[in-house]
């Protein structure tokens, strides 16, 4: 297996995240899958940034602690991260700002000064070491600064990436593969491009970390995907100005984080209520309240299971990379109109703001579902009861229809009701479409397996961790089951992945074992708990050293 | 509706069977019937479909509005309804969507939402049933009742003063501003009118007896009176604050009832138009996106 980690730092503004995305680009190009994962405080200028992007000739979708290259913008650059070298770490270091360090020494001060070039453009003198270094040769690099850099600052950057390139050595050398050349999309992307798929008109947000990457990418992409992209005053605005778009026919998402998504809950709950489909794509990360916010946690599953007043069906799912992201984000949005229930896609900073290679052929076509529309005949009832649950659509503007939406208990006409045969036939309708809903998840994966049945070992996971943990397993010959759909749970899959699971280890980035007690709640052994709480995901090799106290 | 039908004929038809609760002499009432009778001429006179329109609720007693007209609904939730009338005029530019809204739901628990939605110019209407008290929640002071007010939550008597929402819309950038009163029906169902044929952001604050909580019938009929031509320059934003200041909802003064301001200004929705225009196959635009990645 031929596989490359990098390590880019240096200070917020000096423009990390792209330069990984620039060095996954590099390996790309030569047919590798790459994943990045990139750690940054909540500043906007100074602190320490750092992407850890690791390229293999097989999926990935974690990191690992160690790295083959590091390449340093500052002091601590390298003091944060010595734990990360090995004997083979090549270490490149900006020698204006750095002080103390061993490796190759580039005056990137000097160096742009002397091409006459901006300052970010020493983030492409550090992609050109890393090419050297690397045994890539210059063609390719150049190809990666054509792509990303706009056309006008292409000659500057060429100029200075030129410079690091000559001014190191070759050390290893990274053959290219017989792969395609694959997009490395973050899962805030992957997961815009699948509601598009399943039908979005319009995408309403607030900004909050991690999903404000969510807005800024379709508000950015509007014109080419036609969708409207809307920032409205508050968390509040935004599920209710959804809930009116979906009230007159319009097919909306809502993207926020837990702070936000606590101002949502009433609106959920008119959702669940009104039987308005909303799709809200909910990325976690470690709270309470403000709590570590440009990091990651896995801690609002039973958040979102439970939020809103009163009890109504919901569709939760937490896809675990990109492929998933895209076919369940379609999936969330159809099956919510097809059910008239909330969708929540729950995902976290590590698959929000995490970039992989984006393999879109490899993307299983969700099945599609059209809502289900009123055929006209008769007096219009908007919530006629019906054996599904589910009562026919039409919107305001349909000559001879009246629709009546409403938050109160009502009758099917929509008419405020406070009887008590009518309360129990509304709330019996409801759970019905809750059951069609289950029943329909049964022809989907709703649980994903990876690895051999009986070898005595299974480790179970969600959302993020699962490709960690995928990678983790195969060094214990364990399996991995990984449930994607959340509610309403999938019973009857779970039991069938779960036969002779052996010793079970339940992976979560919280500190409570969230997913296990959901799996209690269903009666279900989730074994023992292998828990992450300090807002970072696990490295496979991290895991694989927990996993082994589970399994010795 | 077909022409040979007599006039009058479709307000009737707009009433409900749904049971009314409120209060004996309730200034709902009034609101009610001239929302009716409003729909019902801009279908008949103006050509509007009645299908086209929606009334939006919040919750109080004023909510309950939207049960009794057999009119397209949103039921919404306290304080919320006005961010959910942007969704539904964002969606469809045929529509007339109109708030209901009590003083407590829009001004108290809402007040973020009315300001943002005259600050875009959104393309709505909203009509407050202000009758300066929480009658549903039986009795307590909201963000227009007068210093001194005693309520059930504050039985010693408020000391802050209220809000002159007028003045608060006027400056946020409402382009329709009026105020009705629940005693004065004709006048207050031409302001609907107009306030729902005005493109852009319309405001109607109406004042509104509680029969049972906060009944002011007295004061309002010795204060208030219709504005006369030439009172108020409703194009110029001066002149229409310094009408709008004639009374602040406290002191004893003149009430000044109509239109304060009126002005053209271009409609949020308008510009998302173009974005949705034609509606292309997305999952070609998807595959596109994806293909030219970089």
């Amino acid at each position: 297996m031929a596989e490359y980690s990098v390590l880019i730092g240096g200070k917020a503004g000096e423009g990390i995240n792209t330069a990984g995305l620039s060095i996954a680009g590099l390996f790309s190009r030569l047919g590798y899958r790459t994943y990045m994962y990139f750690d940054y405080p909540s500043l906007i200028r100074g602190g320490h940034n750092f992407a850890i992007v690791r390229a293999s000739d097989r999926i990935v979708g974690a990191h690992r602690t160690r790295v083959d290259v590091l390449l340093a913008f500052d002091q601590n650059s390298i003091e944060n991260h010595r734990q990360r070298l090995h004997a083979g770490t090549t270490v490149v270091y900006d020698a204006s700002q750095v002080v103390q360090a061993e490796g190759y020494g580039l005056p990137l001060d000097d160096i742009v000064k002397e091409e006459k070039a901006p300052p970010i453009t020493k983030n492409s003198a550090m992609l050109g070491t890393l090419a050297r270094v690397a045994g890539i040769g210059r063609e390719v690099l150049e190809d990666v600064l054509r792509a990303t850099v706009p056309a006008k600052h292409l000659e500057a950057n060429l100029r200075v990436a030129g410079r690091g390139y000559d001014a190191v050595e070759g050390v290893f050398t990274v053959e290219p593969l017989d792969a395609p050349a694959l997009p490395v999309l973050t899962g805030n992307e992957a997961a815009g491009l699948g509601l598009v798929h399943g039908g979005l008109d319009t995408y309403v947000a607030y900004p909050m970390t991690p999903s404000s990457s969510l807005l800024h990418f379709l508000a950015n992409r509007a014109e080419d995907l036609s969708i409207r992209v809307i920032h409205p005053e508050n968390e509040i605005g935004v599920i209710l100005m959804a809930l009116g778009l979906a009230y007159a026919g319009e097919k909306t998402a809502v993207g926020t984080s837990g702070g936000g998504f606590c101002l949502m809950t009433e609106g959920l709950s008119l959702a669940g209520m009104s039987e308005i489909p909303v799709t809200i794509v909910m990325g976690q990360r470690p709270g309470p309240s403000t709590g570590v916010p440009t990091y990651t946690a896995q801690t609002d599953l039973h958040f979102v299971l439970n939020a809103g007043q009163g009890e109504f069906p919901r569709f939760v799912v937490a896809p675990g990379d990109l492929e998933e992201a895209y076919a369940w984000s379609a999936t969330a949005l159809m099956l919510s109109w097809r059910y008239q229930v909330p969708a929540i896609v729950l995902t976290d900073k590590t698959l929000a703001e995490g970039a992989y290679s984006f393999d879109f052929g490899a993307v299983t076509e969700p099945p599609d579902h059209e809502p289900v529309l009123w055929d006209g005949a008769g007096e219009y009832r908007r919530y006629a009861r019906t054996e599904s649950g589910v009562s026919p659509l039409t919107f305001p503007g349909r000559e001879g229809a009246v629709v009546k939406a409403s938050s109160y208990a009502h009758d099917e006409a929509g008419f405020t009701t406070e009887e008590s045969e009518e309360v129990i036939e509304l709330q019996e309708m409801r759970f019905r479409k809750g059951e069609s809903l289950g029943a329909e998840l049964a022809t989907y994966p709703a649980v994903k397996t990876y690895g051999a049945r009986n070898s005595g070992m299974t480790i179970v996971c969600w959302g993020s961790q699962k490709w960690a943990c995928i990678e983790a397993a195969e060094e214990f010959g364990a399996r991995v089951v990984q449930p994607l759909v959340l509610s309403p749970f999938p019973v009857r899959q779970w039991k069938e992945a779960m036969i002779g699971a052996g010793r079970i280890a339940c992976v979560e980035n919280n500190a409570t074992g969230q997913l296990a007690r959901l799996l209690r709640q269903h009666g279900f052994d989730p074994g023992r708990p292998v828990l992450k709480y300090d807002g970072r995901p696990f490295a496979v090799d991290e895991l694989a050293t927990r996993l082994g106290e589970v399994f010795a | 509706m077909t022409p040979d039908q007599p006039p009058g004929r479709l307000a009737g038809g707009l009433i409900s069977p749904a049971q009314n609760t409120w209060c004996p002499g309730c200034g709902n009432f009034s609101i009610e019937h001239m929302m009716k009778s409003a729909v019902a001429e801009l279908s008949e006179e103006g050509g509007i479909p009645l299908e086209n329109f929606v009334l939006l609720g919040g919750i109080g007693c004023h909510g309950k509005l939207v049960d009794y007209l057999n009119v397209n609904s949103l039921y919404a939730i306290h304080g919320r309804s006005v961010p959910a009338a942007t969704g539904i005029r964002l969606a469809n530019p045929d529509l007339k969507v109109i708030c209901h809204v009590g003083d407590g739901d829009i001004y108290a628990e809402g007040l973020d939402h009315l300001i943002f939605a005259a600050k875009r110019n959104s393309d709505i209407t909203v009509i407050v049933h202000d009758n300066r008290v929480y009658g549903l929640t039986t009795g307590q002071y909201t963000p227009t009742s007068p210093t001194g007010f005693k309520g059930r939550s504050t039985p010693g008597g408020i000391t802050e003063h209220p809000l002159n929402p007028l003045e608060v819309m006027l400056a946020a950038g409402a382009t329709y501003i009026a105020r009705g009163y629940t005693k004065k029906v004709r006048h207050l169902k031409d302001l609907f009118k107009e306030a729902i044929m005005h493109r852009g952001f319309s405001f109607v604050d109406v004042l509104q007896i509680c029969a049972t909580y906060f009944n002011l019938t007295d004061y309002y009929n010795e204060h208030a009176y219709e504005m006369q031509e030439g009172e108020v320059d409703a194009g110029r934003f001066e002149s229409a604050l310094g009408k709008i200041r004639e009374w602040d909802y406290d002191r004893e003064a003149p009430i000044p009832l109509g239109t304060f301001y009126s002005v053209d200004k271009p409609i949020y929705e308008e510009k998302f138009r173009v974005l949705t225009a034609g509606r292309p196959e997305r999952r070609a635009l998807v595959r596109k996106v994806v293909e030219e990645w970089r």
